[in-house]
């Protein structure tokens, strides 16, 4: 799992039935200190996280179909948590 | 998934079997400023709306042969959704 900072959505009409109806979040990964590492994912949500918010997020494509519930999905990134605090070697990082 | 731009268009008539009517697009993944990052790759068009020029969003790996009509089929990248805007979050 990542942990990642919600910084956009992405907003679309045409897309695959596996989207319709998520929010497809746009995730800024982090580094350990909490700091954006420079990479991004493109996410479904599944727990109404929202602007600035600090993520964990899964990039497996299996257990991103276990969470949103379908068989065949061409989903792989989904936002399962939200991060209340991160400690890295006694220092705490957060929301 | 990935945001990515559709530079061109792929004809290939001897493909592998459950790729028939598959249409494949020439792909630049994009950071998410847009800008392009990385090499092109060639993607299957799940939404088969696709078309050049047109901003879009892509899954890898093994999750993009599940947006296919025939599910188990050698694609390791394909267009999921074509992007309307991408709105930061303040």
């Amino acid at each position: 799992m990542k942990i990642a900072r919600v910084v956009g959505t992405v907003v679309s009409t045409i897309e695959h039935p596996a989207f319709e109806g998520r929010t497809l979040l746009v995730c800024d990964l982090l580094g350990p200190g909490g700091e954006p590492d420079g990479g991004y994912v493109l996410a479904s949500d599944t727990v109404g996280a929202g602007a600035g918010e600090t993520v964990l997020l899964i990039d497996e494509g299996n257990s991103a179909r276990q969470v949103v519930g379908l068989e065949t999905a061409p989903i792989r990134s989904v936002v399962v948590g939200i991060v209340d605090e991160v400690q890295v070697d006694g220092e705490a990082w957060a929301v | 998934m990935q945001l990515g731009r559709v530079i061109g268009t792929v004809v290939a008539t001897e493909k592998a079997d459950g790729l028939d009517g598959v249409r494949f697009l020439i792909v630049q993944p994009l950071d998410r400023r847009k800008e392009p990052s990385g090499r092109p790759v060639v993607a299957a068009d799940a939404v088969a709306m696709a078309g050049p020029g047109e901003l879009i969003y892509f899954v890898g790996a093994r999750e993009a042969a599940q947006a296919l009509p025939e599910t188990f089929v050698p694609v390791d990248h394909a267009i999921v959704g074509i992007v309307d805007a991408v709105e930061e979050l303040r």
